[in-house]
């Protein structure tokens, strides 16, 4: 038992072989569930005029004629050899969209997480410091207003509501094609390596409705985990004795012991991702943001299995990851953890 | 032989069963006056408590009078002002005397709609979130219970795990609108979606909380004593687990019933012909600038529902949770009480 960096590799290793029965299981799940329950997809891919024989030809080019099982094992195997399969109306590569796709449903995530962090944490020290306190009560109306909103219904206010209202753009990642190579696929990142500083402007004026939007649900958890957790850690002694050291009451608070509470907070803003991958799909389709949610939604309505499935396959691997890397951060920040 | 002394012992009249009887009394007016005491301390917990009352005992109005009336006047009288699907040239109206919250892009009452509405999100919170209860909590309690390696239950108990583990990695959204999708738009279906997301998390809270109980002193002295395992699963096992599963219960409806809605949202959830509170959202959203009580109001029907479940559950955690409870009643004595209670007690 112990903490040094060969525990920390193969607690890494355990927990990403882990993912290997996780995805294989999330696979099994969508696949049956989509084919099972949606008998001839054919009627809906060849579109509404097409006659009995097309529906037939589609029928057979899709391998739907052959048994339920027989088209699972086809397609693990062809997923195994890295062919995520492609969507049958437009026949654009799965993979393909995903690798453009995801890169931004990334920087929106990341962005609402900074939002989160950036507010959350103070407003959850400044609640535990006036406890019982009119801040606290306004911060924890705040918090529980933001608990209660439906992701749609904050998104559709500020999307038609506040956005027009400041002049901030509601639809998209930048107002126009830009000119400079994707590397990344994340918009404002592009810009800034394409050294296009106009464009980067943009890019985070595109950022800011979507991506606040999307954090203010779990702004709430943010905000109520570290008032939670700095109640617990404000009494104990090692508080006590650096105020009597006669340390500014910003260092006591904010350096001893917001590093112990925001351990907690940190665990939990792990957890959200799942939540937050949940928001992207209705988030991006107001606001018409190029990522994985926008894809998930048409493919999902779209009847493209393969679509839906490698969807699926990427959010459960970020679930997976995202509390990994949330564990590990645990450990970092909490020098007592061991690496199990 | 020490097993049947004990039954002859607690099935003895006059030894167990009037004490018996006697502490479930004084615990229940225990629970009732730290309830009070827990209200009195938190004005936001009694505000979300009686906000529960109303709603519940609305929604309860809006499904009862129609069919009350049905029996005893031969006709239904329903509680809403007006019809709720009803067109009408009347649109765009303004909320006013005669339309509480104004009336939609159709003519219709946007009251009378949300009103109608209410029963369905409502049962829809409390249904899923209970069959999730009862389902994923009777998983976390046998994998959490039988849990030891190399046994029957050592294996059921992995698999359980495992297949949770699968399910908690979709993100629920995600899952509820591709089985949604694939069953087909209706009610039944997207329930279906959200009850088989959900689950999984009961598991897990489940599982937690029996592995924190059953290895306490008071579960091995209770088998030492001769109790049967269903008997120490049931009496000492599960009755520690009923307060933190019906906190987050309540917490829960809430979060159950914006899940269901953002079905309706996105189009693949209720149809549009049937009331509810999700779909209104979808429906009126464009309207935000031109009509805006028709978007905000069936917005804050759902803003409110679910603020009065999370005030109301947040205060129940304080109430049911003995240390906590303390915290807080010694938080409403005065201070110098605290002190004098305390050199008291030292003395």
């Amino acid at each position: 038992m112990g903490r040094n960096n060969s525990d920390l590799v193969i607690f890494i290793g355990k927990r990403l072989l882990q993912l290997v029965p996780v995805v294989l299981g999330v696979v099994v799940i969508t696949f049956f569930f989509t084919h099972v329950a949606v008998q001839n997809p054919c009627a809906i891919w060849a579109g509404p005029h097409a006659t009995q024989d097309q529906i037939n030809a589609c029928r057979v080019k899709f391998g739907l004629d052959r048994p339920l099982t027989n088209q699972f094992w086809a397609y693990l195997s062809s997923l195994a050899s890295g062919d995520w399969g492609a969507n049958p109306a437009t026949e654009i590569p799965v993979l393909s969209t995903i690798s453009v796709a995801f890169p931004a449903t990334l920087e929106l995530v990341l962005a609402s997480l900074a939002i989160m962090t950036v507010l959350g944490i103070p407003l959850g020290v400044v609640a535990a410091n006036g406890a019982g306190r009119w801040a606290d009560h306004l911060v924890r109306i705040f918090y529980l207003s933001g608990w209660a909103t439906p992701t749609y219904l904050g998104a559709v206010i500020l999307a038609i509501g506040v956005g027009p209202a400041l002049g901030l753009p509601t639809k998209g990642d930048f107002s126009s094609n830009p000119p400079f190579t994707r590397w990344t696929h994340m918009s404002l990142v592009d810009a800034l390596l394409g050294l296009d500083f106009p464009a980067a402007g943009d890019a985070i004026l595109h950022l800011i409705l979507p991506a606040s939007a999307l954090a203010f649900l779990n702004l709430g958890i943010a905000t109520r985990m570290t008032r939670t957790s700095m109640l617990e850690v404000l009494p104990l002694d090692f508080v006590k004795t650096a105020r009597m050291k006669g340390l500014s009451d910003f260092i006591v608070i904010y350096k001893h012991a917001l590093r112990n509470a925001l351990i907690t907070t940190i665990t939990i803003l792990g957890i959200t991702s799942g939540v937050l991958l949940s928001g992207t799909v209705v988030i991006e389709n107001i606001f018409q943001w190029p990522g994985m949610g926008e894809y998930a939604f048409g493919a999902i309505t779209g009847y493209n299995f393969k679509g839906t499935i490698g969807v699926v396959i990427v959010f459960a691997i970020v679930v997976v990851v995202s509390n990994l890397i949330a564990d590990i951060l645990y450990g970092l920040l909490d020098p007592r953890v061991e690496w199990r | 032989m020490a097993e049947r002394g004990l039954r002859a012992q607690r099935t003895s009249p006059e030894s167990v069963a009037t004490p018996a009887s006697r502490t479930s009394a004084t615990a229940l007016r225990e629970f009732l006056s730290g309830f009070l005491r827990v209200l009195r301390a938190n004005p936001l917990t009694f505000v979300g408590f009686v906000l529960v009352l109303i709603i519940s005992f609305v929604a309860l109005l809006v499904v009862l009078v129609p069919v009350v009336t049905q029996l005893f006047l031969g006709h239904a009288v329903l509680l809403t002002p007006y019809d709720p699907n009803a067109l009408t040239t009347d649109y765009g109206q303004p909320p006013s005397g005669s339309h509480f919250f104004g009336t939609d892009n159709l003519g219709g009452d946007v009251f009378s709609r949300i009103l109608t509405a209410l029963p369905l999100d409502l049962a829809i919170g409390f249904g899923i979130t209970g069959f999730a209860l009862l389902v994923g909590g009777g998983l976390g309690l046998v994998a959490g219970y039988w849990d030891k390696p190399g046994t029957l239950g050592g294996v059921v108990s992995v698999f359980i795990l495992r297949v949770t583990d699968v399910f908690l990695a979709f993100p629920s959204l995600v899952l509820a609108l591709a089985i949604a999708a694939s069953l087909g738009r209706g009610t039944g279906p997207s329930m279906l979606a959200v009850l088989l997301t959900w689950w999984p998390y009961y598991v897990r809270l489940t599982r937690g909380e029996v592995l924190a109980v059953k290895n306490q002193p008071y579960i091995m002295a209770a088998r030492a004593a001769g109790l049967s395992e269903v008997r120490i699963l049931v009496r000492h096992v599960l009755r520690n687990l009923l307060e933190p599963l019906l906190v987050y219960y309540t917490l829960d409806i809430g979060t159950v019933l914006v899940t269901f809605s953002t079905i309706s949202f996105v189009g693949i959830g209720v149809p549009q012909s049937i009331p509810e509170w999700g779909g209104m959202v979808e429906s009126y959203g464009r309207f935000l600038l031109t009509l805006p009580w028709t978007v905000l109001s069936a917005g804050g029907a759902i803003f409110v529902t679910v603020l009065a479940f999370s005030l109301f559950g947040d205060g129940l955690r304080d109430i049911l949770d003995p240390r906590s409870r303390r915290a807080l009643v010694l938080a409403s004595v005065p201070s110098t009480m605290m002190a004098k209670a305390a050199t008291a007690a030292e003395a």
